[in-house]
């Protein structure tokens, strides 16, 4: 624990396969006899299928089948929340019925020889509807297709609002966001007799096995998943998509391994989005900035065939000490697919609106935005009323501001100029949970020297494959080089979803552990066999350093490479197996990662020329076990945040529910022009209710708090408060 | 994409004849719209003649002091030209401000003036789509149409023009030089453009078989100063929501000369003799730009969701002429 192996800025060990070309993505398998899926989507959002006109696809060259609701297997629905890990993206199977929900909804699969024979072919499958008006936009809802999510309550807010003495009631509109990794996903189906093995883009392989079971009707010792390699997800591969199983049905019909891979235009409507949201806030404060009452209305949107829940409530619970609190949430059922976590999910979208409504409050009182946080600090979780496991908001606060200069900030709108530009600061609080699940992994030391290390977990492009190598090799004090970490395969020891922001804090105990047992066993290897320098040692007397066993008391070098312990039984190798449970003390704390960003951006009134010229995040966030992964992850967060605040919305034409900018030219992500120079803080309070090593998670904090922090940077210069996201030039042209 | 029959011409009277009576051949240079288009199915031509062996890379200048620029030289050559950094500016200016290094390396000067709308209804075939098919419908006018034109629409199209260096070279009074089945023949830039009027599939005055050869660019009085302002929503690789050229000649601070041309909101580059007219022989202030702005707007025709672009553009306007006659 002690090694600079945990916490130093390890590269990544799987980085050159990847800048190389040497690792292996979903479709990249090279498969024999592969044949190509390509899907027909619906050109309409609501209504249900007349007709499939594919007489002349089936009959274009190359073609194998053209499979839909009317010729495709029984497929069931998955037992979802009955069980545990037993989510999918969508829970109605693909060609259930001839029903329609939402524009780019599978109608059609057509198989192929070739790729190019595939598209061509379903540009030739004419699908007629009987179409009816559909619903796409949330302020299009009524009480009539919304219904109740979720409701926190403490105190009589209701009471408490109207008696304040200084009140904020504004609403806040954040929209549907795309996840849009720069892999699409794809799935490509291979059987062998009753078995499949499945090449997928997941970020949770167990998940993802025991759905396909479900919805396939087959054991699940019949299905293996792998995922090797993701080229990121956000959210929108935590869970099964419909192509899955197109690709599962069609290669077990056809008896050939078929792909399916998901075009850049149906990733905006058939797996997964961020959902719009529309909160009304309502803060009421005493004249010196205490929080009396602090309440969020929520309405999100959510698909007609699933309850999607974007919780936007529990942060709003506990953000901020208020004696009176309430968040309500409902979902309106709109033609849209259904939506899935994207980074950050809920707390993304309510940070927007608390940290609007507390900067607009604080103007309100003629008080400092990080004055006002800090009178309303929350010492204790007034939700679950926990103490917090480690919460170090306040040193935060302080640090960002004080490397800012926070306290050189005019307060005065437009007052900051640069020549002809103005200067705009804005802030904003992040948080994000922390948790920890359960989890097992096998370690294996082995006759060559080496370690390997296993579990079905997945490395998303966050740096899980490092974490593992980086454990072991503390606890064993191999190289980095020497020990080989596998991950991504169901027939693996059962590891967690990579979501929330919790892979680290649930694998690390589990690691030490399974490491710990290996090492034990060499051990037990060196003390019970004849010629061993050890025989008869007590156990309790020796250890392992630098790979080799020595006595606690001598050093490395008077004792032996486990190797040549394990050599004197003829062994390959001594594993390792630990299973490990979500923590117990968790249940005694609240446990919050919590930071602070600090942005500075400049106005060129005349032209309404946006730019962000300064960033600047500190992270609470446990310790770090790799410094610069941990890194990339926040910067990462914050451009993401920057995305969502100035550029990223996905666009419905109202008439058809079609996302009209479904494509990298219309659905705008920052380039690195509009990156400024950026930096991260990160406190590195060790959080051990987790695991002994403190780590909490950082993959989704960055991102939450960031549009906030720059709609009250763009208020400051402009004068102009942006309610609804993403900042358009349009609101600027004051 | 459909399948089609693939040519190579190396010289430009086998182009002019791999493409004769041909009605659905198209040529193909960097292919950075029209191969895009393919794959969309918004294009399907039956012929593909690639014209980037054809010897019309060249840049040079002309007996009169102008430059000749051949229609396959790539847009990043022409961007860093010595000449046109120093004497053409707004035309530098505007390539670099174009999409990305990897699309500037392909895109040819030919191409650029042939660009096609990045209007989502003409990209997707799902739609009706009076430019791809006439009288079958215009569903942007009542869409989302953000990025739509506001000058030069009709009831049939309001699908923006997406070139940045056609704006530019609109402003420098280019002049197009083009070879067809009946000779040679030049058309000025001013020229070259069609309102969509009903007939918005009708994009330019190229015929069947025409193919760009040359782009000439008259000579500049020796100070003459010229600038390239695009404002977009993102700092690079985006089209534009609105953009300015401005070639002006000064003496003192009177406007001897201004050629003026807008991008990002015309069905076509938008050249603006109105605002042009306003300012030549007066005083170069804030004022007159304003005024000048306004009337290059006057006949703008705003939709549901572009009405910001009126604005937009007209400031637009202002600043570049402010930053092209800004005194050392």
């Amino acid at each position: 624990m002690s090694s600079s192996v945990i916490g130093g800025p390890i590269t990544r060990i799987d980085g050159k396969l990847k800048v190389t070309g040497g690792a292996k993505y979903a479709a990249d398998y090279p498969i024999e006899k592969l044949a190509y899926g390509v899907a027909v989507p619906s050109t309409i959002a609501d209504g249900k299928i007349a007709r499939i006109d594919s007489v002349k696809a089936e009959k274009m060259p190359g073609v194998l089948a053209v499979f839909h609701h009317d010729n495709f297997d029984k497929l069931y629905r998955p037992a979802g929340a009955f069980e545990e890990l037993s989510r999918p993206g969508e829970s109605r199977p693909p060609f259930e019925d001839g029903n329609i929900y939402y524009y780019g909804q599978f109608v059609a699969l057509v198989v192929a020889d070739t790729f190019q024979q595939a598209q061509d072919a379903a540009a030739n499958v004419h699908v007629t509807y009987d179409e009816k008006a559909p619903l796409v936009l949330l302020n299009q809802a009524t009480t009539s297709n919304t219904t109740l999510a979720k409701k926190y309550s403490r105190g009589d807010a209701d009471s408490a609002f109207p008696k304040a003495p200084v009140q904020l009631d504004q609403t806040y509109t954040t929209p549907t966001e795309t996840h849009n990794p720069m892999e699409m996903h794809a799935t490509i189906a291979v059987w062998n007799k009753d078995k499949v093995t499945l090449y997928e883009s997941s970020q949770g392989v167990v998940n993802h096995h025991n759905v396909m079971s479900e919805m396939l009707g087959i054991p699940l010792e019949n299905i293996e998943v792998i995922s090797k390699f993701i080229g990121s997800g956000f959210g929108g591969k935590l869970f099964p998509w419909p192509h899955s199983l197109l690709a599962a049905v069609a290669a077990r019909k056809l008896g050939r391994p078929v792909k399916v891979s998901v075009p850049r235009t149906l990733m905006f409507t058939t797996v997964g989005h961020r959902p719009a949201t529309q909160q009304r806030m309502r803060l009421g404060a005493t004249q010196d900035g205490k929080l009396v009452s602090f309440q969020n209305d929520i309405l999100q949107h959510t698909s007609l065939v699933d309850d999607y829940v974007e919780d936007c409530t529990q942060v709003s619970s506990l953000l901020y000490s208020s004696p009176n609190n309430t968040a309500i949430q409902h979902l309106a059922r709109l033609n849209v697919g259904t939506p899935t976590p994207m980074r950050g999910p809920g707390r993304t979208p309510a940070l927007f609106a608390i940290e609007s409504a507390m900067d607009e409050l604080a103007i309100k009182l003629n008080m400092d935005a990080l004055e006002l946080r800090l009178k309303n600090y929350a010492e204790t979780d007034e939700a679950s009323n926990l103490p917090w496991s480690s919460k170090h908001l306040r040193e935060a606060y302080q640090t960002g501001a004080d490397r800012f200069g926070w306290s050189k900030r005019n307060p005065k709108v437009g007052s900051m100029r640069n020549g002809d530009l103005i200067q705009g600061w804005g802030m904003a609080t992040c948080t994000w949970p922390a948790g920890r699940h359960a989890a097992e992994v096998r370690v294996r030391l082995l006759a060559d020297g080496t370690a390997r290390a296993s579990c079905a977990t997945q490395d998303i492009g966050t740096g899980t494959y490092t974490v593992f190598a980086q454990v072991v090799s503390d606890k064993t004090g191999l190289p980095l080089g020497k020990i080989q970490v596998v991950l991504g395969d169901s027939a693996l020891p059962p590891g967690p979803t990579s979501g929330g922001s919790s892979v680290t804090s649930t694998v690390l105990p589990a690691i030490v552990e399974a490491t710990q047992k290996a090492v034990d066993a060499v051990i037990q290897v060196a003390v019970y066999t004849p010629n061993s320098p050890f025989q008869n040692v007590d156990a309790k007397t020796l250890k392992m350093t630098q790979g080799r066993i020595h006595a606690q008391d001598k050093s490395p070098d008077t004792g032996v490479p486990f190797q040549d312990i394990l050599a004197l039984r003829n062994l390959v190798g001594l594993d390792g197996h630990a299973k490990t449970d979500a923590d117990p003390d968790v249940k005694k704390f609240s446990t919050h990662s919590f930071g602070a960003h600090f942005c500075e951006i400049s106005f060129d009134p005349g032209i309404a020329r946006l730019r962000i010229t300064r960033w600047l995040t500190v992270i609470d966030s446990g310790r770090m076990v790799n410094a610069k992964t941990a890194r990339n992850q926040i910067l990462g967060g914050v451009v993401m945040g920057i995305g969502m605040g100035l550029f990223e919305a996905t666009i419905y034409d109202t008439r058809n529910g079609h996302p009209i900018n479904n494509n990298f030219a219309d659905y705008i992500v920052p380039v690195n022009a509009d990156i400024p120079e950026m930096d991260c803080i990160f406190l590195d309070y060790p959080d051990t209710v987790l695991n002994e090593y403190g780590a909490r998670g950082v993959g989704e904090i960055g991102l939450t708090g960031v549009a906030s922090a720059l709609t009250s940077a763009v208020y400051h210069a402009t004068g102009v408060r942006v309610r609804d996201l993403p900042i358009r030039m349009e609101q600027l042209l004051v | 994409m459909e399948a089609f029959q693939f040519n190579q011409a190396k010289t430009v009277s086998s182009a002019l004849e791999a493409v004769r009576s041909q009605t659905e051949a198209k040529f193909v240079a960097g292919g950075t719209t029209l191969v895009d288009l393919m794959k969309l199915n918004v294009e399907i031509p039956k012929k593909v003649v690639d014209i980037n062996s054809l010897p019309l890379t060249q840049i040079e200048s002309t007996p009169d002091g102008g430059l000749k620029i051949g229609a396959m030289v790539r847009n990043s050559d022409l961007a860093h030209d010595e000449t046109v950094q120093q004497r053409y500016t707004v035309l530098s200016e505007a390539l670099l401000s174009g999409a990305s290094p990897q699309l500037r390396n392909m895109a040819s000067t030919g191409g650029n003036l042939l660009q096609r709308t990045r209007c989502y209804y003409f990209r997707d075939t799902a739609y009706p789509c009076n430019k791809r098919e006439p009288g079958s419908g215009c569903p942007a006018i009542d869409g989302f149409n953000r990025i739509h034109a506001i000058l030069g629409t009709s009831e049939h199209c309001i699908a923006t023009h997406p070139s940045d260096m056609a704006v530019a070279m609109m402003a420098l009074e280019a002049v197009v030089h083009i070879q067809g089945a009946h000779g040679e023949r030049n058309v000025p830039l001013n020229d070259f453009y069609l309102l969509p009027g009903s007939t918005p599939n009708r994009e330019n005055v190229l015929a069947l078989g025409d193919l760009i050869t040359y782009v000439t660019l008259p000579p500049l009085t020796n100070g003459t100063r010229s600038h390239y302002l695009k404002l977009r929503d993102r700092a690079s690789y985006e089209f534009a929501l609105s953009s300015a050229a401005v070639v002006a000649l000064l003496s003192g601070h009177r406007i001897q000369r201004v050629r003026i041309a807008l991008g990002g909101v015309g069905t076509k580059p938008w050249r603006s003799m109105e605002a042009e007219q306003i300012l030549e022989g007066r005083e170069a202030s804030e004022n007159n730009f304003r005024a000048a702005a306004e009337a290059a707007l006057k006949d703008a025709k705003p939709r549901h969701d572009n009405a910001f672009k009126v604005e937009l553009a007209k400031r637009c306007l202002t600043r570049t002429l402010k930053n092209v006659t800004q005194f050392a």
